[in-house]
């Protein structure tokens, strides 16, 4: 940004003494991931409207069946643990960019968006499983309200998965420049942000909606 | 920006470690809480009030397993890492159209 | 809903004289656009300098341009609906095309007139105020903007094409569902509305990034200036409530496209839940209207006045407390919804709360003018108007916030002059004192004071003749959104006048343009930079302002770091030396943003007429700008320090 060079004073605000990660290093890196973090804030109260109407409508169930005839249990437990462990690579190949190993964080991050990929192909089969059995959206409120609550959720998940790989394309041509580690940083953010969201789907959704 | 006098320099935030130990702590952590609360919500372990109570207050513990593990939420490269209040006033924020949307909407029914 | 005169031709909408009048001017004026761009060879510069610009003072210009159009526009469906209702039994207007100009004026007003307003002088002021080269993020600021301009184009074809939506500015469900309002008219307020707050939220992280990390080195938090301040408050309030609209005009959507159940009255939907999250949004809206028009009145006394501004301290933290009650107060636009007196005593006394921070205010503005050495110029009396009228539109405020006798009140013409009261008399006068003040500073002159007058007192006698005798109406038991009334009830006298005041308004409304037009040829030219004496940093630079703005930012070590120097006679340590000079680092322009405006225009369209091959087209194109951007690898440059130099010294600053 403008103020790039004279902000810092006419020098890269951190040299020597202190360690630094290098998404930190320029101002307008170091910018990005503090405004990414305000986007993630009203991420969260987008999440916070849709739980509120999930949890309104969550009995208004009409003609349809209720949470507790629907949900697999072992299902859900799947897509949870697949979920967690991804967040937990994630945070790896935050690890390896942090040492400045391209090929670790390339695989890490690989990894991770192979792990989504498995989530996400998860929740498509139970969509469908659910749609297969006359369970849409246009079924009742409750539906229409998980339907939209994890979707919008899984949509979040598609949109990382795709991010991570234009940002593996990314790494292999250029390497972990300071550009390039900030947007590694900010990614993973954007994944645990999607973890936390899942536990309060599991916990609010699938394991209320399954205990009586 | 950086010799902002009236907020609480925090500098030196950063650490770096030889091998992930926080990530790993942080795993173990979420697998640790999410097994508990399965357990605890379907072998019914208690009256369905309490166990909504633990296992929201264990979901309310991931959030910062991930923000301390994974997130690194206080760091910041200069000045006071103002997304840690962001994410604070954020979550006071979600609270309260969650918890007002409910009792609104079930007429006051959902506290009384 | 009543029969129908307006009929279709197509998608175009036939049967009425004023739809074939806006046709026409519609056609009429992209022609006029068209041929002169291109007698003049204006294509390229429109293209360079300003379609694909990132620079904050261009893209608030542009902002502020947009604003006026809108306040004509959505001022000119004020003045159709002021005449149907002048008189009893009136049918100038039918009912279904007055219930389309309710509800575009409103929707307009809010949306496409008062937040773009708000946005020009954020882009305008703030960066300038802190010492800062651009906002913190210039990419995102641009499509912000395309965002909003694109998203006003959507609801303003809606008139010609299509239909208009018809069910009011907060458009309530079940109403607005598809069962009871078919046809893409709706489609076209979820659209536009929630392309334009994804728009916002991109400004609200915008700003708040940019004030909290790129304030000039030394300028803490408590030495900032108050509008800056109020900028804070509005972008936390962005960032909190706007997500709410985004998901509630969402489900709506969903409702009407795919025949979901969140909002209808079967398979166990609840049109309260429409409301409720609507007004999650909705009341923290208004606050985001309201304070930056606070921030503008500090700024404004305090310069006017010739004081420092009383109770700084307090002044901020009551913008702050405002800012988190407003929050906790949704509710009680619903209180006749029936929740138990638990419910609407909880919002009734969060409501009057709100009350004890603005007082502060108010009196902290009186206590400063106390004193003071006042110059009347037009930013200051447009601030003077503001004050007693705000105020009597906060005291009917609190009349409606008391939860039994809001019974009364509910829905009728009383709400309807306590909102015009606080909107016009607070944000829209805060708004043109700002344009007033900060004119000079964008364009390089002064607005000329005679016409300016003109506009002031017919506005504001206007205003006073439109809108209180509403109030009567409202007790007299005059309902809202009503296209006509019978005789006989005794509200013809006061509707008439009411009538009155609003062409009154009108014509200040023409002196306001006119005072435009007139002072680009004759006002006068600023050469100092600093027309008002003025206290905050942008005084301290030339009109215009250069487009890096500051050549060396400036060390703060005071509150109107500006102010005290000159007082002290040391104005030329703001002045840059040429040994300082860096080459400075500016991000470059990009044509990008425009189209990411264009693409999620492609899927508005797409969802308005549902015609999804569109809306994925749209979308199509929205991934491919994100990845392209993506890849960009150096979407910045260098100015170096000849040119600065150079600049400068054309400026006579060197």
């Amino acid at each position: 940004m403008a103020t790039v060079i004279e902000h810092a004073h006419g020098h890269p605000a951190h040299e020597g003494e202190h360690y630094v990660p290098l998404e930190y290093k320029e101002k307008d890196d170091s910018l990005k991931v503090f405004g990414f973090w305000l986007f993630l804030t009203q991420d969260m109260v987008l999440f916070a409207c849709l739980f509120a109407t999930f949890v309104v409508l969550r009995t208004h169930t009409g003609n349809g069946p209720d949470s507790e005839s629907l949900f697999d249990v072992k299902g859900f437990i799947e897509e949870t643990f697949i979920l967690l462990t991804s967040s937990f690579t994630g945070g790896i190949s935050t690890f390896y960019m942090r040492k400045k190993r391209a090929i670790g964080t390339v695989v890490w991050l690989l990894i991770t968006a192979a792990l989504g990929a498995a989530f996400v192909s998860l929740e498509i089969t139970e969509f469908l499983h659910y749609i297969s059995i006359g369970a849409t959206m246009q079924t009742s409120a409750f539906l229409s309200a998980f339907f939209t609550l994890v979707g919008t959720h899984g949509a979040h998940v598609s949109v990382g998965i795709i991010w991570m790989l234009s940002i593996v394309i990314q790494i292999l041509r250029r390497g972990i420049t300071p550009a390039l580690s900030r947007k590694v940083f900010i990614v993973n953010l954007y994944w645990h942000f999607l973890d936390v969201v899942w536990v309060f789907i599991f916990t609010v959704v699938y394991m209320m909606g399954v205990i009586h | 920006m950086s010799n902002d006098h009236d907020t609480p320099q925090i500098t030196k935030t950063f650490h770096q470690e030889k091998f992930p130990w926080q990530g790993i702590f942080g795993y173990i952590l979420s697998l640790v809480l999410t097994a508990f609360s399965l357990w605890f919500g379907l072998a019914h372990a208690a009256q369905y009030g309490v166990i909504l109570y633990v296992i929201m207050g264990l979901a309310i513990m991931q959030i910062f397993v991930q923000m301390f593990m994974f997130m690194h939420v206080t760091e910041t490269d200069e000045g006071f890492p103002w997304q840690s209040l962001g994410l604070v006033s954020g979550l006071v924020f979600v609270a309260a159209i969650v918890i007002m949307s409910i009792w609104i909407m079930t007429f006051g029914a959902g506290v009384s | 809903m009543p029969p129908s005169h307006l009929s279709h031709w197509g998608l175009l909408i036939t049967g009425d004289p004023l739809i074939y009048g806006a046709d026409a001017s519609i056609a009429l004026a992209s022609i006029a656009i068209v041929y002169v761009l291109t007698k003049y060879k204006k294509w390229k510069w429109l293209w360079d300098e300003w379609l694909t610009t990132v620079d904050h003072k261009k893209i608030g210009i542009m902002y502020l341009i947009a604003a006026i159009l809108m306040l004509f526009r959505a001022g000119t469906d004020a003045e159709l609906m002021r005449t149907q209702l002048a008189l009893p039994n009136l049918h100038f207007l039918g009912p279904e095309h007055y219930d389309q100009i309710f509800t575009t004026h409103g929707t307009v007003m809010l949306l496409f007139m008062a937040m773009p307003f708000i946005f020009a002088l954020m882009n305008i002021a703030v960066p300038l105020q802190i010492g800062a080269r651009d906002v913190a993020f210039p990419y995102l600021n641009a499509i912000s903007f395309w965002l909003f301009f694109f998203a006003a184009m959507l609801i303003n074809i809606s008139f010609v094409i299509g239909g208009s939506p018809d069910a009011g500015w907060t458009s309530y469900a079940p109403l607005a569902g598809s069962t009871f309002d078919p046809g893409p008219g709706e489609n076209f307020y979820l659209m536009s509305l929630e392309i334009t707050g994804i728009g916002s939220i991109g400004t609200g992280i915008n700003f708040l990034a940019t004030i909290l990390k790129m304030r000039a080195p030394g300028m803490s938090l408590m030495k900032m200036p108050l509008f800056s301040w109020s900028i804070v408050a509005t972008s936390i309030l962005i960032l909190y409530a706007f997500p709410a609209l985004t998901v509630v005009l969402a489900l709506l959507l969903i409702d009407r496209v795919a025949g979901a159940h969140f909002f209808t009255i079967t398979a166990g939907g609840n049109p309260m839940m429409y409301i409720n999250m609507f007004w999650i949004w909705g009341h923290p809206e208004v606050y985001i209207l309201i304070l930056p028009a606070f921030g503008v009145f500090s700024e404004i006394v305090s310069t006017f006045s010739r004081k420092t501004i009383f109770g700084y301290k307090s002044m901020v933290f009551s913008l702050l407390l405002i800012s988190l009650i407003s929050y906790f107060v949704w509710a009680h636009h619903f209180f006749t919804m029936g929740a138990d007196a638990s419910v609407n005593s909880f919002f009734a006394i969060a409501s009057m709360l709100v009350g004890i921070p603005t007082g502060v205010k108010i009196f902290n503005w009186l206590f400063t003018m106390f004193r003071g050495r006042i110059r009347m110029k037009m930013p200051m009396l447009w601030t003077i108007a503001f004050i007693p009228c705000f105020t009597m539109g906060g005291m009917t405020g609190v009349m409606l916030a008391a939860a039994p006798a809001d019974y009364q009140y509910h829905n009728s013409y009383f709400l309807i002059a306590h909102f015009h009261q606080v909107l016009i008399g607070g944000t829209l006068f805060g708004m043109l004192a700002a344009m007033y003040y900060w004119w000079p500073k964008v364009f390089g002159f002064l607005l000329d004071e005679r016409w300016a007058k003109w506009a002031f007192w017919m506005f504001n006698i206007g205003f006073y003749v439109c809108f209180e005798p509403q109030y009567v109406l409202g007790l007299m038991g005059m309902q809202r959104r009503m296209y006509t009334y019978p005789s006989g009830l005794g509200w013809t006298d006061l509707n008439f006048i009411s009538t009155i005041g609003a062409f009154i308004m009108g014509l200040g409304f023409i002196f306001l343009v006119w005072d435009i037009i007139y002072s680009i040829r004759h006002g006068e030219r600023d050469l100092t930079g600093d027309p008002w004496d003025g206290r905050t940093l942008e005084w301290s630079l030339p009109s215009p302002a250069p487009h890096y703005n500051f050549a060396v930012i400036p060390h703060v070590t005071q509150l109107d770091q500006w102010w005290e120097l000159k007082q002290q006679g040391r104005q030329d340590e703001l002045r840059p030396k040429a040994s300082d000079i860096r080459p400075i680092h500016m991000p470059k322009n990009s044509g990008k943003p425009f189209l990411f405006g264009l693409a999620f225009f492609v899927v508005g369209v797409g969802f308005v007429f549902e015609w999804y091959a569109v809306a994925v087209i749209g979308f199509l194109g929205v991934g491919a700008l994100l990845l392209a951007r993506s890849f960009e690898a150096h979407p910045d440059y260098h100015i170096p320090v000849d040119e600065v130099v150079h600049t400068e010294t054309a400026l006579g600053r060197l």
